[in-house]
């Protein structure tokens, strides 16, 4: 994978380890066990990102524009780091940026700058928008949901489902409601913050389990780690989780990355019903903030993904640790005024 | 009533179920009797051992008995 002594240079988004963390930290610190000679280069929105200023993490942070500001400003800021760096693989981690990605990709590829990232089509797929009929397409079980539009939809929709519901903003949030009225005011919340239309989905009661699945683009899941989150804070984040023993969740993980062709990293959110049922919530389509839970497992999936972006061979991973936990801490991190003073003022920290 | 085969245990009664991630604390009895079914050990034998060995009604054992056994399958730890 290395031609030379010189460090795999390696852009990374996704720096806000905070209260509802992006998964950049997580992923820096698997790559930093999983490869051993890397520049981390920290693609940051927010001055306050904490990885920007974790220097035995991310080496150097450079500002990006939002999502929002479209791919030509995005390609624009690309090319300046490149210039500078040298990047050879970006791993973006939030949702809202995959759109820009993957649009740059083939771009990027001709600058020297790998991605491993899944098609625009299998991104839609699996939006949350589509994610019944992606259900019924693979036949894997999904929750019964309905898009609507205006509140008066929702009488229809506790007809068809019953209460409770579960009332889905298009990008986050979901409210559980017992009544039509507690469904109305959630349709009204949801709808003032994110957006119309609206996703009610039917109720699915059982264990919640998350899988964190790196797929190879050609069928293949190269790696597949389950664990069940232990502590569950009022984000509905994961403040310690454990990894499972359970081949019903390998084989649908293993389906999904078949159907689909999945490429890249991915978090399938399952709902085990008592029956042993597993119902497929949601697909988040990056690595999940807890990933690195995998490395520790013995599954390293950010550097697993690295050396597949830059042409290596990996094998799928067989084997993991059961019983391997995380628990999550917070830390108050000291650093200079002149630091945050360096990447507000000129987008970017001290060489 | 046998144990699943992928429970861990350990001395000290603490039982994890590898496919829930579920983790329980055991008292000493309920540890004892928890390693015997681990090693095999047919019911029966199981409770001749702690009949022998602590000074129980066995009638009292064989309601708490009982009492475990529910326990146990609750905490999906038992083999159907």
């Amino acid at each position: 994978m290395q031609q030379d002594n010189q460090p795999i240079v390696i852009a990374v988004t996704g720096l806000n380890a905070i209260d509802s963390p992006g998964p950049g930290v997580s992923v820096i610190r698997a790559l930093r066990d999983g490869l051993p000679n890397v520049r981390i280069i920290g693609l940051a929105y927010e001055t306050l990102e904490p990885g920007i200023y974790l220097h035995d993490l991310v080496d150097k942070t450079y500002q990006v524009p939002y999502p929002s500001a479209g791919s030509d400003a995005l390609l624009s800021r690309l090319q300046y780091i490149h210039q500078k760096e040298n990047l050879r693989l970006i791993i973006p981690n939030f949702d809202a940026e995959l759109y820009n990605f993957i649009k740059l990709g083939p771009v990027l590829k001709a600058m020297g700058i790998q991605t491993f990232l899944p098609a625009q089509e299998q991104l839609d797929a699996r939006d949350k928008m589509n994610l019944y009929q992606f259900g019924l397409k693979y036949n894997l079980s999904v929750p019964k949901d309905r898009i609507i539009y205006s509140s008066d939809a929702l009488y229809g929709c506790a007809e068809a489902m019953g209460y409770p519901l579960v009332v889905k903003g298009k990008f986050y949030d979901a409210i559980i409601a017992h009544t039509l009225e507690q469904a109305q005011k959630a349709f009204y919340k949801l709808s003032a913050k994110w957006g119309l239309p609206i996703i009610v989905q039917q109720f699915i009661t059982g264990t919640e389990i998350n899988i964190a699945v790196l797929g190879d683009g050609k069928g293949n899941a190269t790696s597949i780690v389950p664990i069940r989150k232990l502590y569950i804070t009022d984000k509905g984040k994961a403040w310690a989780g454990i990894t499972l023993e359970d081949e019903t969740l390998i084989s649908l993980a293993k389906t999904f990355v078949k159907a689909t062709n999945w490429k890249g990293g991915c978090e399938l959110e399952i709902m085990r019903t008592a029956d042993g049922r597993p119902y497929i919530m949601e697909i988040n389509p990056r690595f999940p903030a807890w990933i690195y839970l995998t490395a520790g497992a013995g599954q390293n999936q950010p550097a697993a993904l690295a050396k597949m972006a830059l042409g290596e061979e990996v094998q799928p991973y067989t084997d993991y640790a059961v019983g391997k936990m995380f628990i999550r801490y917070a830390w108050d991190h000291i650093t200079d005024v002149s630091e945050f003073q360096q990447i507000s003022g000129f987008g970017e920290t001290a060489p | 009533m046998r144990l699943k085969k992928n429970i861990a245990t350990s001395e000290s009664g603490f039982i994890f179920h590898p496919g829930t991630g579920d983790s329980f604390s055991a008292n000493p009895i309920a540890a004892e009797i928890i390693l015997q079914l681990k090693d095999g050990a047919a019911p029966s034998e199981i409770k001749k051992n702690i009949l022998n060995k602590y000074d129980v009604d066995a009638n009292m054992f064989e309601k708490d008995w009982d009492d475990f056994n529910a326990q146990l399958r609750e905490a999906n730890l038992l083999e159907q």
